[in-house]
């Protein structure tokens, strides 16, 4: 059976998306030439460990990325490149029809304005709403995102909200524009799991009542199951397997990726050695040669350090760049 | 598995601890009320020798107190800390040298609890040469010992903190600790800092030396399938109390308490196939300066009715094992209309 062309449009395209960054070790391909389609009212996981370029690429795409570091190759947002449109242009797109929140709310939101003037900041830049519907919009954005009380809580400054608060308030300072496409960056990895579940919960449902498409960068597999439509993993700056969520957890087709879901205790086998992944990931200026993870792989043989594997297509929808994607297939994933 | 009849190793009663907040002038002029944050509000529990217990909560519910408090890094306010029959808080000089050498705290973070200008070699050296556990011109061949026990390379010992990686760190964390040869570890987030593939080969190595050193652990984690993975039995904390306490096995398969049921809902189940769309549990933490009246969960709990408003409940053994603190539970019918 042969992937059949997508019925979903994509909203976004992604060819070739590197970013490299020059240091004094040489220069540093953070984001190495990534390909990634994101489908209209979708919700895209990004998941990988620390350093594997996972939130380096979700900045790339809307050029939040300081110099030196340097973005190339292509991200098609509804047919015009974000990567090579001019500044001016991008500003446009950028927390209007494409918004971002980020890890920490804290750092994000502005610590001496108010919440009130923070949405209002954002529904002047991006909407036509004169002064009295603008107030009216920032109730019931407050009131969208699950805040109890908006009305008198618009006044209160971002110390005045709990952690799971300030990221609600931070969703509806996003949400202010009606963007088509909300960027998360790690949006519930500094929240207590019970104000996880909440955040991610009012993600999936703002994404059915606005028909947003969400991109998810994450850490956590648990958070991955629990909220994405697909994920793609990434490995040093390299997708490593995309596919959909199920399909992929219950097959994964990519050695790193049979490490990573052998690596989380699961229900069985209490006490029992995990299978964990040895080694540490590699530095991003000394990348073993062929596939990046060849030094730590189980299935590694001399093939894997001939040359960089391609990601090819293992089955519908779902594509792997793993030499042995066959060998890891028929291993067990819960073993 | 049974549990063995003898007495606990360590057992804690009661314990209590809170920290003042330092007024401002402004409210010390005024007269505001002195107010505290009530980090440990009676907590008993008991570990046997040998066993895991895990002890899980989320943030600010006392758990890094609990297990500072221990190992009286942090002294308790009240309550009774008995380590192999020997009351803890009552300790001094050389005794309370040697329980600080049978007990050993490992940290969350080693790059922030080793000394950065001290290669590991002089790291072990001197928590050998304090504690006075061998002659020294055994020191070097003990020290050898110990990086293998934690399979670090022995090119290792002359190198410091930062040329680690923090799974590596973490190693030199546990070694430093089983320099002394404790009988008992108290972990606190062991793990938390780390990538899961790095968590793993941790968590298998204090397994393993679990095994062979016949240790007693203490396992604080907020990572509710790592508690779940490791312990034999598990505490759940909720605002300086254990709400609930069991066996692993039965607190995973049916967690009595609304607290430790939400906090399972909570917890993204890693089989994308079983999603629910509805949070496990409403509302914030509340803050462990202003701790509800009656039980302490009252707020957020979907069961409350009016006991639990005005009426703390105490942590009860149940029928067919294990502990609850919930007035619900302790009804023998619970209301079906839930």
């Amino acid at each position: 059976m042969t992937a059949a062309r997508d019925p979903v449009p994509l909203a976004l395209e992604i060819r070739g998306l590197t970013t490299s960054f020059a240091t004094a070790e040489g220069v540093v391909r953070a984001v190495d030439g990534i390909d990634l389609e994101l489908r209209t009212g979708e919700v895209l996981g990004l998941v990988g460990e620390s350093g594997s370029g996972k939130s380096v690429a979700l900045r790339s795409l809307v050029r939040l990325v300081r110099a030196p570091g340097r973005i190339e190759g292509q991200a098609l947002w509804l047919g015009r490149d974000l990567i090579a449109m001019p500044e001016a242009d991008l500003l446009e797109v950028r927390g209007k029809e494409i918004a971002m929140i980020f890890q920490e709310p804290m750092t994000a939101l502005n610590p001496v304005l108010t919440v009130r003037q923070q949405i209002d900041e954002n529904l002047k830049a991006h909407t036509g709403l004169g002064r009295a519907e603008r107030a009216r919009r920032a109730i019931e954005l407050l009131d969208l995102v699950g805040i109890p009380s908006a009305a008198e809580r618009l006044n209160d400054y971002p110390h005045q909200f709990s952690g799971g608060m300030r990221q609600r308030v931070m969703i509806a300072i996003a949400l202010a524009s009606e963007p088509r496409l909300l960027l998360a960056d790690e949006p519930t990895t500094a929240l207590d799991v019970t104000i996880q579940d909440q955040i991610l919960k009012l993600l999936l449902e703002l994404r059915d009542r606005l028909g947003m498409s969400v991109i998810l960068v994450t850490h956590d597999l648990g958070v991955v199951a629990q909220t994405c439509d697909r994920v793609a993993v990434m490995y040093a700056g390299r997708i490593m397997e995309v596919g959909p969520v199920v399909e992929l957890f219950r097959n994964p087709r990519h050695a790193y990726t049979w490490g990573l879901l052998g690596s989380i205790p699961g229900a069985g086998a209490v006490r029992q050695p995990l299978r964990s992944i040895e080694g540490t990931p590699p530095s991003l200026a000394d990348l073993p040669p062929g596939c990046a993870f060849a030094p730590r792989c189980a299935f590694v043989t001399d093939a894997c350090r001939q040359g960089r594997p391609a990601l090819v297509a293992v089955g519908p929808d779902h594509r792997s760049a793993c030499v042995h994607h066959d060998r890891v297939a028929r291993s067990d994933p819960a073993a | 598995m049974s549990c063995p009849p003898e007495a606990p190793l360590l057992e804690v009663r009661n314990l209590a601890k809170a920290f003042p907040i330092r007024r401002t002038a402004l409210q010390t002029l005024r007269c505001t009320r002195r107010r505290a944050i009530h980090a440990l509000n009676g907590v008993s529990l008991t570990v046997r020798r040998g066993e895991t217990l895990g002890i899980v909560g989320e943030s600010g519910c006392g758990k890094s107190t609990l297990a500072r408090c221990l190992v009286r890094l942090i002294e308790a306010d009240a309550g009774t800390i008995r380590y192999d029959g020997v009351d803890v808080r009552q300790l001094a000089g050389p005794e309370r040298r040697a329980f600080n050498r049978r007990v050993q705290l490992i940290f969350q973070d080693p790059y922030s609890s080793l000394n950065p200008r001290m290669t590991v070699r002089q790291t072990l050296a001197e928590a050998l040469a304090v504690h006075r556990l061998r002659p020294s011109r055994e020191i070097p061949n003990r020290i050898a010992e110990l990086l293998a026990l934690v399979y670090l390379p022995r090119d290792a010992l002359d190198r410091y903190p930062h040329e680690f990686s923090g799974g590596q760190r973490q190693r030199i964390g546990i070694a430093r600790a089983l320099s002394v040869e404790p009988e008992c570890l108290i972990a606190d987030e062991l793990v938390s800092a780390l990538d899961v593939s790095v968590q793993a080969q941790v968590i298998n190595l204090l397994l393993e030396l679990q095994d062979r050193l016949h240790l007693t652990v203490l396992f604080v984690a907020h990572d509710l399938r790592l508690v779940r993975h490791i312990s034999h039995r598990v505490a759940v904390m909720y605002l300086g109390r254990i709400v609930e306490h069991d066996r692993t096995d039965r607190l995973f398969r049916e967690p009595r308490h609304p607290y430790t049921q939400a906090l399972l809902g909570a917890a993204p189940e890693l089989d994308p196939t079983r999603r629910s769309r509805t949070a496990a549990v409403r509302g914030e933490l509340p803050s462990p300066v202003e701790i509800p009246a009656g039980c302490p969960f009252h707020p957020r709990c979907p069961h409350a009715f009016e006991v639990c408003r005005s009426q703390r409940p105490e942590l009860d053994r149940r029928r067919g094992g294990g502990w609850v603190a919930c007035h619900l539970a302790m009804a023998p019918t619970p209301p079906t209309t839930l």
